[in-house]
Parts: structure tokens; C-alpha cells; sequence
């Protein structure tokens, strides 16, 4: 048996046993899985910042002072660490969170109806991932610095 | 979803986990704008007494509980299908088990004890 169709099929580079430093780096990657692999990150990292936000909740609500401290650590840093560094850690925090969620429930949305995954959906769902879960950051971003 | 016609017992667990990973998710997400909104339409000025204010109720304290479990199995399920992924040594995949489970215990145990606390 021929197949002459395959001939016809322009070159493609395949990928088998992606290697972390040599292929990664130079794939380039849909939006869709972007927003998969950030899903995954943005997971990991809230997991593993879980205790600190534990510790923050709980400095937060225990007493007027606690939570003064807190504010204070923000506002004015502690030790050699300055305040607006907390306040990127609280940002990323944020950012995990929502991009986690707008995620999610993209996956949600699919798992509901089977229709809406196809390739189109899948790119204009990740693009509205990232444009609500950025610009949702960037709000609560300008609270966070104090802008209004 | 119906899931008795399902026989193999491996694939009854990875749906009762998929389906955990989503209810889970779907509480923790009420609570968040439960929150939120509560943060958004205030008279009074962003501070401990309102901070305070939103998580002292009785049910408030009892619905956090609920949600902190929620986040832990939430966590539980989906650090478990990382190392699934990526994690090829039987051992340490153990190892990286047992301190997700430790890491995941500390944290409600603090959450609980604030709770209760304060």
C-alpha cells in the first residue's frame, strides 16, 4: 500500500521525550497550554505558601495588635526587608489565586458541556483566562500599593 | 453523574477524585465571593474590626473549617496528580506524599486552632 498523502504533508518537528532545557525553551506553546501549565503552578505555589497564609490569616484576625503588626509589615517592611517586597509576595499570592480559579473554572464550563471543546473555544477561553485573572490582579494590585 | 455501571475499582477512584477536585473547588470558590463581597459592599472602613467582624459568627467559624478541609483535600488531590506526572521513583514519590500530607495537616490544624482561638 502507498500513501501519497504523506509525502504531501509539510515538515513538521515532532517531539518525543521532551527535554526540559533543550526543547522546552524553544516550544512554543499554545495559549490554552499556558494557561494549563500556570494552573499547575499557580496550584503548587498555593500549596506550598499555604502555612503562611495560614500564619498571615491567623495574625489577621486574633487580635487588634496582631493584626497592626501586620499592617505595619506592609506598610513599613521588617528588618531589612521592605514593605513592598510583602507586597509582591501578597500580589503573587493574589495572582495564584485567580488565575487558579479563572482556570478552574474554564475546566468546569468544558466538563459541563462537551460541545465547547474544540480548538477555537479552547483558545478564546484562555484568552479570557488571562484577561480577567490579570486584569482582577492589576485592580486589587493598585489596592494592595495603595493607589486608591 | 452515574458511576455503578463503572466495575473497574482504579477508575471508580480516579472519578470519585475528579469529582472531588471539582466540589471542592466549587465551595471554595462561594466562600471566596462570599468573602469578597462582603470586603466590597461595607460602610465601614477596610480594618480589624471588620476584618474580624466577617469570621466571628458561630456558622462563619464552622463554614471556614469546611472550607479549609475543602482546600486541603482540594490541594491533596491535585499535588497527588503532579507526582503522578512527573515523579518516577516509586520512593520518592512516597516521601514527597508523606510531606505534602504533613504540610497540608499543619495547616489546618493553625487554621483550626485560630478559629477556635480567637
Amino acid at each position: 500500500m502507498t500513501d501519497t498523502s504523506h509525502s504531501l504533508k509539510p515538515y513538521r518537528p515532532e517531539f518525543r521525550n521532551i527535554h526540559a532545557i533543550k526543547d522546552l525553551t524553544t516550544y512554543r506553546m499554545p495559549l490554552a497550554a499556558l494557561v494549563s501549565i500556570l494552573h499547575r503552578v499557580s496550584g503548587a505555589v498555593l500549596f506550598l505558601l499555604l502555612p503562611l497564609i495560614a500564619w498571615v490569616f491567623g495574625k489577621s484576625i486574633l487580635s487588634e495588635v496582631s493584626f497592626a503588626q501586620l499592617t505595619a509589615v506592609f506598610r513599613e517592611g521588617a528588618g531589612l526587608v521592605p514593605g513592598w517586597f510583602f507586597k509582591l509576595i501578597a500580589l503573587a499570592v493574589i495572582w495564584a489565586f485567580l488565575h487558579h480559579l479563572c482556570a478552574g473554572l474554564r475546566h468546569l464550563v468544558m466538563d459541563l458541556d462537551h460541545g465547547k471543546t474544540t480548538k477555537a473555544y479552547g483558545k478564546k477561553s484562555a484568552q479570557a483566562v488571562f484577561g480577567i485573572s490579570l486584569l482582577v490582579t492589576l485592580v486589587l494590585g493598585a489596592k494592595v500599593f495603595g493607589l486608591y | 453523574m452515574n458511576t455503578s455501571a463503572i466495575k473497574n475499582p482504579a477508575s471508580k477512584t480516579a472519578l470519585r477524585h475528579w469529582k472531588g477536585q471539582r466540589y471542592t473547588a466549587a465551595l471554595i470558590v462561594v466562600y471566596a465571593l462570599l468573602i469578597l463581597l462582603q470586603l466590597i459592599f461595607n460602610k465601614s472602613p477596610l480594618g480589624y474590626e471588620l476584618w474580624a467582624g466577617i469570621f466571628s459568627p458561630v456558622w462563619m467559624r464552622l463554614l471556614t473549617v469546611a472550607v479549609v478541609l475543602a482546600i486541603a483535600w482540594h490541594a491533596w488531590l491535585g499535588m497527588c496528580e503532579i507526582f503522578m506526572d512527573y515523579i518516577k521513583p516509586a520512593n520518592l514519590k512516597r516521601g514527597l506524599h508523606v510531606f505534602t500530607a504533613l504540610w497540608l495537616a499543619a495547616s489546618v490544624a493553625w487554621f483550626v486552632s485560630v478559629l477556635l482561638k480567637f
